[in-house]
């Protein structure tokens, strides 16, 4: 035993995302999507939209000749990122505070929801204005500010369609994705008072009738309070960014007294130069544009010019933990393009609310039960990681590189591995089929008899193929309940057999085409 | 070339015909093929749902097979992208998660030498016309894993274009996953019932009277759907229509995936 003893600095020991965070559903994703995808008109909207943008994003990405570089350009910068974060969150820190802002860190939903709340509750602000952010959501900030009596009005155009219809987003991009535009002239017809009935369900006129309804709410806070969140954080500036398509979001960052911003520590990038390769790979990977209609660049505060006051919230909520994880943490380089969404074929049939969390798709399914942790087998998040084909098409569109096919499985992994160190957990069907397969294609000799036999026990179920099963059986009826089973006969060792009987038989006599002498009745048939 | 067929523990049970296919076809070839009865599986099945505990003996059982014999074989060969890209990709991580390096040294030189059917044809034996007679209309299936874990890329497409008598016809939605995705097949059978429906829907637009792929587990998932609704086009394997001659042409029987004559 050594005799120094290193006490140490006392560290913080990273934590899971708090309950109180929108990141965990109420139930697991099976039954979910089963529910979600009797909802035919869902179903019509996301195929339509989905399709749509990942035919633009498709068109867009082609005309980048250097795209593969610059995709490996965006990878090694966010890998840069993950492996120096505390540095670059504290250099971020000095920035910020350099250019007269403030920097709050926040570890969990409560924390940062305390932090926005007293600055609004500070300032008077009854009302406050919001910029579409995922990290907003993800904390539940609404909710929050609700308690304490203040009212966050959303100015995205389809963050306003979900706010005024009570609902929850289901896409990253585009949270009204499961909204049409018939459902959405319902919507504004109940929460716009104002509102002329003889409005109709074309875009053009939607879009007015919600840019009537926020230029008044822009316009008449003076003094007012906004909360954003940021696309990019640069570290050496202090500079926030955020990338937007209406120019609500340029308005709440200029117009109102106070702005907050409240951002995952993983959002920070190392130099303003670094912005060169996101701001490409974003727009084209997201929406479909080569260049995004609104890109707002903002560095702490100047007397005269935009919000005198600004706050940044560091928020961690999870993403420590996440950091933790060697094999998971690159789910941390997530910029939120979507296009993973987008590509899906599961998120495109079971939609975004199946996954129960503010992050649904490909990504969701790896960062969602990562930031809040898996406790035990019932736990919703625990069924995130097995809601995939493992098809790929994901990790082929995402810009940074992120393999989320490999961190599905490794994800995967670590969920057995807890179910198989926990006393009483290791049980289940699953668990003891797949224990027993592994003895038994461990044994070749076991194996060979059993693969040979299967077509002999099979015989005794009719027909030519497996029809639907009674559900008393565990898991076929999986299979069973949707799609027909080729009965096994014969395998393919009892034919080899044959056929090197044959074969010895055939050069033994010297002639290659002689017929088998063995007197086999079946050679090469298996029917 | 002497080449050693791993059939894939599906394959051995659930469609020999493609196993023998590939016999068939490589022995017209002029190659000679052995078949170890050693082997199982590749122990995808379990890496997959993330029992690599459970995955790791199965590895070590198909490494035991395939790699004292390395040097008196030209190549291994399995008709399947996925089982293919497992052993190429997955093998490595089970032995590390087992800290076992001698076993991910060893399954390196095993997978260093397997190829998927199309590779190998292709890549190693430097053939595209195999002399194969099918004189049907057929769509192909990208099996997700052939076209994104190994890039087989247009492989399976060159051995077919030049098959006499066929007919290829483009599979709307082809590069969609058909949603087998093997346990995901059960675990999350609504959603993977929704995916294979919309499959088996493109592949009776085409008109096809056959739907072809390099993965008899993706076949087994489509025809099995087409078999359920009685839809017409039925599945057959890449292995099955290469092996497919003017004299012993290839003939589906009543069995998904199976051979009449």
């Amino acid at each position: 035993m050594s005799a120094t003893v290193n006490l140490g600095m006392p560290a913080v020991r990273p934590q899971h995302a708090s309950p109180s965070s929108t990141l965990r559903g109420t139930r697991g994703f099976p039954a979910a999507a089963r529910e979600e995808l009797t909802d035919e008109v869902l179903r019509g909207n996301l195929r339509h939209a989905t399709t749509t943008i990942q035919a633009k994003r498709a068109g867009v990405v082609r005309e980048v000749r250097d795209w593969q570089k610059l995709r490996n350009a965006g990878s090694a910068l966010k890998w840069q990122v993950t492996d120096h974060l505390p540095e670059l969150l504290e250099q971020l820190e000095a920035s910020v505070t350099a250019a007269g802002g403030t920097v709050h860190w926040a570890r969990d939903a409560e924390e940062a929801g305390e932090i926005v709340t007293s600055l609004a509750i500070e300032r008077g602000a009854r009302e406050i204005l919001k910029v579409k952010s995922m990290a907003t959501q993800e904390i539940a900030l609404n909710e929050t500010l609700e308690h304490a009596g203040i009212r966050a009005i959303e100015t995205d155009l389809a963050e306003l369609i979900v706010q005024l219809a009570g609902d929850t987003p289901s896409h990253i991009l585009v949270p009204a994705i499961h909204r049409n535009r018939a459902q959405i002239r319902e919507i504004f017809l109940e929460s716009m008072p104002d509102l002329d009935p003889s409005i109709t369900d074309d875009p053009a006129e939607l879009a007015g009738a919600a840019r009537r309804y926020l230029r008044e709410k822009f316009l008449d806070s003076p003094g007012s309070v906004a909360v954003s969140g940021a696309n990019f954080a640069v570290a050496d500036t202090g500079t926030l960014v955020v990338v937007e398509s209406e120019g609500n979001g340029r308005m709440c960052l200029t117009l109102p007294r106070t702005l907050i911003s409240v951002v995952g520590i993983e959002k920070v990038v190392p130099s303003f130069q670094d912005l060169e390769v996101f701001l490409q790979l974003l727009p084209r990977s997201s929406t479909g544009e080569r260049m995004n209609p609104y890109t707002t660049l903002f560095t702490g505060v100047r007397e005269g010019d935009g919000p005198q006051e600004f706050h940044l919230v560091l928020l961690d909520n999870g993403r420590s933990a996440v950091l933790e994880d060697p094999d998971g943490r690159s789910a941390l380089h997530c910029i939120r393009c979507s296009a993973c969404l987008n590509v899906c074929p599961v998120y495109a049939r079971a939609g975004g609310h199946a996954y129960g969390s503010t992050y649904p798709g490909p990504i969701g399914a790896i960062l969602s039960p990562q930031m809040t942790g898996v406790q035990d087998a019932e736990d919703p998040s625990a069924t995130l990681p097995y809601a995939s084909s493992l098809c790929g098409a994901c990790y082929d569109v995402c810009p940074v590189k992120i393999d989320i096919p490999a961190i599905l499985v490794h994800l995967r992994a670590k969920d057995v591995d807890r179910r198989r160190g926990t006393r009483g957990e290791f049980h289940g069907a699953w668990d003891v089929s797949m224990k027993g397969a592994s003895r038994l294609m461990s044994s070749p000799r076991a194996y060979d008899i059993a693969v040979r036999s299967a077509g002999t026990l099979a015989k005794v179920m009719p027909g030519k193929n497996i029809g639907t099963l009674p559900h008393a059986l565990p898991i076929v009826p999986g299979w069973t309940d949707h799609r027909d089973l080729p009965k096994p006969g014969p395998s393919f060792r009892s034919w080899w057999d044959q056929h090197e009987k044959q074969r010895a038989a055939g050069s033994t006599s010297g002639a290659g085409d002689a017929p088998a002498t063995g007197g086999d009745e079946q050679q090469e048939d298996q029917a | 070339m002497r080449i050693s067929l791993m059939t894939t523990c599906l394959v051995d049970v659930m469609a020999p015909d493609v196993a023998a296919s590939t016999v068939r076809l490589l022995e017209r070839l002029g190659h000679e093929v052995v078949f170890d009865r050693r082997q199982t599986c590749c122990g995808q099945m379990h890496t997959n749902t993330g029992y690599y505990t459970e995955a790791a003996p199965v590895v070590r059982q198909f490494v035991d097979t395939f790699e004292p014999a390395l040097d008196e074989v030209d190549a291994i060969v399995m008709p399947s992208g996925s089982c293919a890209g497992c052993v190429r990709d997955q093998h490595a991580l089970v032995a590390r998660h087992e800290g076992d390096s001698e076993l991910e040294e060893r399954a390196g030189r095993v997978a260093a030498k397997t190829y998927e059917l199309s590779e190998l044809l292709v890549d190693v034996l430097k053939v595209t016309d195999v002399g194969a007679y099918f004189p049907h209309t057929v769509t192909y299936h990208p099996t997700c894993h052939s076209m994104r874990v190994l890039k087989v890329g247009p492989r399976p497409l060159k051995l077919l274009r030049v098959v006499e008598g066929i007919e290829v016809v483009n599979l709307p939605e082809s590069d969609t996953c058909c949603g087998f995705g093997g346990t995901f097949s059960v675990k999350n059978d609504a959603t993977s019932d929704a995916m294979v429906t919309d499959k088996a829907a493109n592949v009776v637009r085409t008109g096809a009277d056959f739907v072809v792929a390099g993965d008899a587990s993706c076949l087994m998932n489509i025809g099995g759907k087409l078999h359920r609704t009685g839809a017409a086009p039925r599945p057959v394997h890449l292995a099955q229509i290469l092996a497919s001659t003017r004299e012993e042409p290839f003939v589906p029987s009543e069995t998904i995936l199976g051979r009449a004559s």
